[in-house]
């Protein structure tokens, strides 16, 4: 019975989203308030069903219906609660219900809070988003119905792959989601204002909160996905440049350019078109990203079972929005008001300057991942496109881009003074120099190249701490008057230079742990030591310890600094009978900011045991440089310029009542 | 030193210009010095690749082929049915690396068609198979349509 109430919760859901496709578009244009409303409730009720259709699906997973063939295929009734809850989304069918389940809920939160929007442009969104929703609603109901029931229930179920059992599936995908269908709203206000054929610096202060809200979204769930990889791969990488990451960076990449360019358009009314261009791009990266990675094209533990009609109609949908946006684009961008040019050297030339390095690196990724498919449909010759193509382009067009970050807020508005800010750089810029030196001479001329990144990640946190310092005028006047400035500074201000700043931190840790890292892959017997950066590793034995579905073999090594015991590392390996697979969970042991990572490979014959075993410095300030990030963001979202509209507290208000 | 709206738009453009100019250099040399091709076995054979040459080849691994050493040293062939190519590796292989099982390894081609890998992948689903080797599986004819069925999940 559950399983059919979702069935037909995302049925109805679909028949509400057809009305809103098309009812508060008739309402725009004919300015009825009446049939431009509508949008609001069906906004709000698509969300309701939706999530009604997600709960029943989640019901069948705890109770593990395998009567519902999706759960039989990934679930079993021995796995812990939360992967069964997470399991919901950990395959196609359920994850393409949590896109669309992410998609609603921007709708109705677009219907809530967008009260402050011109009433056209609001109906005008929420028929785009429904578009939108339209299209992937149907997509599941015909393609990939997660509610299709087996004929037969059986006994038990397939069991969730278990790569897929850990609390990163958790986390990964609902917040990878939320940036990347957050981005549909920029898309959908990019549309209707080319419906409306009118756009003004108050459309880019409606656009940037939400794109900074994706935008944070989509910076945690690439943090995350990218930590998972990490101490789940057993290898202790963190970037493999596969192209399911390219799918989900270069979203990032673009959504960054858009905030950007949504600036200059609030402050300076300029760079409409192109800002624009951007929303529909960003999105439109998201849909190919979605396109990559659920279409099977690719191969990735992220392509789950793979069915030609399901890439075919993505790639239909994929087609119609990303054509007929730029269609609608190309016919009616040349209608919209330009905005004035203005001095190559101001903030806003520096954010253009922003906007063209991001889109063109935005680009390389685009074209390394997409190239080797091209390829092969064209002659059929298979390449792979690894890190050393991206460290080739990516690379330097980032470095350009990073090394002249400090520059644009130390800039003014119209004109700016490059030379001044050079002199004002000048402290950031000799605490980049000294780390230089100082680096060069502990690691010696081995690495230059990183050497130098490590001094450009020192300048740009200096600069953006130089950036506070000159708005708040820390040296020049009184500590008081310092702090007062500092407390009346617009919060985007701080969010602007804590988001700079939190860049350097995963920069840094990007370079120093890729450069600097020691790794020993080797054989080991009990009571054997290891050693590797200063510390040593006494392996202790193995031993068996069963879970709840699954049994493993657990490794003890006592790690031991100078003489001194600092703790104990435990890699298992985890045995998974139903699906005859094994997981490998390494051990990781934190030092200051690096990480020691330990993880088991085979047994040999002789009695040892294969380990790898990593010494990787400063690594965690790539997520911490993420979360960093992602504060900026916030803080800046905070900012109540930011929040168009908000109720302005009224003059004549009684005296607050104390609360009781 | 005010610029006119006529030069104002040629630094743009020209500097647009100009970093996409970078870019397209930058891509066109990455293309030509880091991409890999990937071959079958019986590719390796027929196309006379040159000796120090990187690639990747995909294809199941050989049954019996399997040889561990020393030092986690590992030998064994892979084969698409057709044509066998040894490749010598030294490291852990992953989990899901067996007898039998479909395998991608990347490294230089030696004299000898020997490839000495520094990357072994293997699938990382027992309903999966990389579809490097599923292809070249199929060229050599040594697909069966069932196989697609087990791989996709749908069967049993």
């Amino acid at each position: 019975m559950i399983p059919e109430l979702g069935h037909y919760a995302l049925v109805l859901a679909l028949a509400l989203g057809l009305m809103q496709s098309v009812v508060p578009v008739i309402g725009a244009v004919t300015r009825d308030g009446a049939l431009m409303r509508l949008a609001n409730s069906t906004a709000v009720m698509q969300f309701v069903f939706v999530a009604a259709s997600f709960l029943a699906l989640t019901i069948c997973y705890v109770t593990s219906d395998f009567s519902v063939a999706t759960v039989y295929e990934n679930s079993h009734s021995m796995m812990p609660l939360v992967y069964k809850i997470s399991s919901v989304w950990g395959n196609h069918e359920g994850s393409m219900l949590l896109w669309v389940l992410i998609l609603s809920l921007f709708g109705a939160l677009v219907a809530v809070f967008g009260g402050n929007l011109p009433s056209t442009l609001k109906a005008n969104v929420l028929a785009v988003q429904s578009w939108i929703a339209c299209a992937f609603y149907i997509f599941i109901l015909l393609t990939s119905n997660p509610f299709l029931r087996l004929a037969q229930a059986p006994f038990e179920g397939r069991d969730l792959n278990p790569i897929l059992q850990d609390p990163g599936l958790a986390i990964h995908p609902p917040l990878l989601y939320l940036g990347y269908v957050g981005f549909s709203i920029a898309f959908s206000f990019a549309i209707a204002a080319l419906i409306d054929g009118k756009i003004d610096a108050a459309w880019a202060r409606w656009v940037r909160p939400w794109t900074l809200m994706a935008w944070m979204f989509l910076t945690l769930g690439i943090a995350m996905g990218s930590y998972w990889a990490y101490y789940t791969l057993g290898w202790g990488g963190f970037w493999f440049w596969d192209p399911v990451e390219n799918a989900s960076l270069m979203p990032w990449i673009a959504g960054t350019a858009l905030l950007h360019s949504a600036v200059v358009m609030e402050k300076r009314n300029a760079l409409k078109v192109w800002t624009i261009l951007l929303a529909i791009l960003t999105f439109s990266l998201s849909l190919i990203g979605t396109f990559l990675v659920r279409s099977g094209v690719l191969t990735s533990v992220h392509a789950f079972a793979s069915d030609p009609t399901r890439g075919i109609f993505i790639l239909c949908i994929l087609v119609l929005f990303i054509g007929g946006a730029l269609s609608l684009f190309a016919w009616r961008a040349p209608m919209l008001k330009q905005g004035g040019l203005f001095a190559p050297v101001s903030r806003e030339g520096a954010l253009v300057f922003n906007n063209l390095f991001l889109t063109t690196a935005c680009l390389t990724v685009f074209v390394g991942t997409l190239y080797p498919l091209a390829l092969e449909a064209l002659t059929g010759a298979k390449i792979s496109v690894g890190a050393p193509f991206f460290n080739l382009t990516f690379g330097p067009l980032m470095i350009a881009l990073l090394f002249a970050m400090p520059f644009g807020p130390l800039l003014a508005w119209k004109r700016g003074d490059l030379y001044g800010a050079a002199q004002r750089l000048m402290a950031a810029f000799g605490i980049g120099l000294a780390v230089v030196v100082f680096t060069f001479l502990i690691e010696g001329r081995t690495a230059i190249v990183s050497v130098c990144i490590v001094g450009l990640a020192f300048f740009i946190m200096a600069g953006a701490v130089t950036d506070l310092i000159e708005r708040t005028g820390l040296m020049r006047v009184p500590l008081k008057v310092a702090a007062s400035r500092a407390a009346g500074l617009p919060r985007s201000a701080w969010g602007t230079a804590i988001a700079h700043f939190g860049i350097a931190v995963s920069l840094l840790g990007i370079i120093a742990a890729g450069t600097w890292g020691a790794e020993r892959i080797v054989a080991v017997k009990p009571g054997q030591t290891l050693s590797l950066s200063g510390y040593d590793l006494i392996f202790n034995g193995l031993k068996e310890q069963p879970g709840p579905n699954y049994s493993s073999v657990v490794a003890t090594f006592t790690v031991r600094e100078g003489g001194e015991t600092i703790g104990v590392l435990r890699p298992s390996k985890r045995s998974f009978a139903t699906r005859s697979m094994s997981t490998n969970e390494a051990a990781l042991m934190a030092r200051g900011f690096g990480q020691l990572y330990l993880s088991l490979g085979d047994s040999e014959a002789d009695g040892s045991l294969a380990v790898r075993l990593y010494y990787k410095p400063m690594v965690l300030l790539i997520w911490i440089g993420a979360v960093v990030m992602m504060l900026g963001g916030a803080l800046s979202l905070s900012d109540r310029r930011l929040r168009v509209g908000a109720p302005k507290p009224a003059r004549a208000r009684p005296a607050m009542q104390p609360a009781e | 030193m005010a610029m006119t709206r006529k030069q104002r738009r040629l630094v743009l453009i020209g500097g647009s210009i100009g970093v996409l100019a970078v870019a397209v250099g930058l891509v066109l040399n990455a293309l030509s010095g880091s991409i890999v091709f990937f071959n079958s076995p019986s590719d390796v054979l027929t196309k006379q690749i040159a000796p120090g040459t990187r690639i990747r080849i995909g294809g199941l691994v050989k049954p019996g082929s399997v040889q561990r050493g020393t030092d986690l040293k590992i030998r064994f062939e892979v084969t698409d049915g057709e044509h066998d190519i040894p490749v010598r590796y030294q490291g852990i292989v992953p989990d899901l690396f067996r007898e039998g099982q479909g395998v991608v390894a990347e490294g230089k081609l030696e004299p000898g068609h020997l490839l000495d890998a520094d990357t072994v992948l293997a699938k990382h689903d027992e309903r999966y198979m990389p579809k490097e080797v599923v292809d070249a599986l199929k060229k050599s004819g040594r697909w069966q349509e069932g196989e697609t069925a087990s791989a996709k999940g749908v069967t049993k």
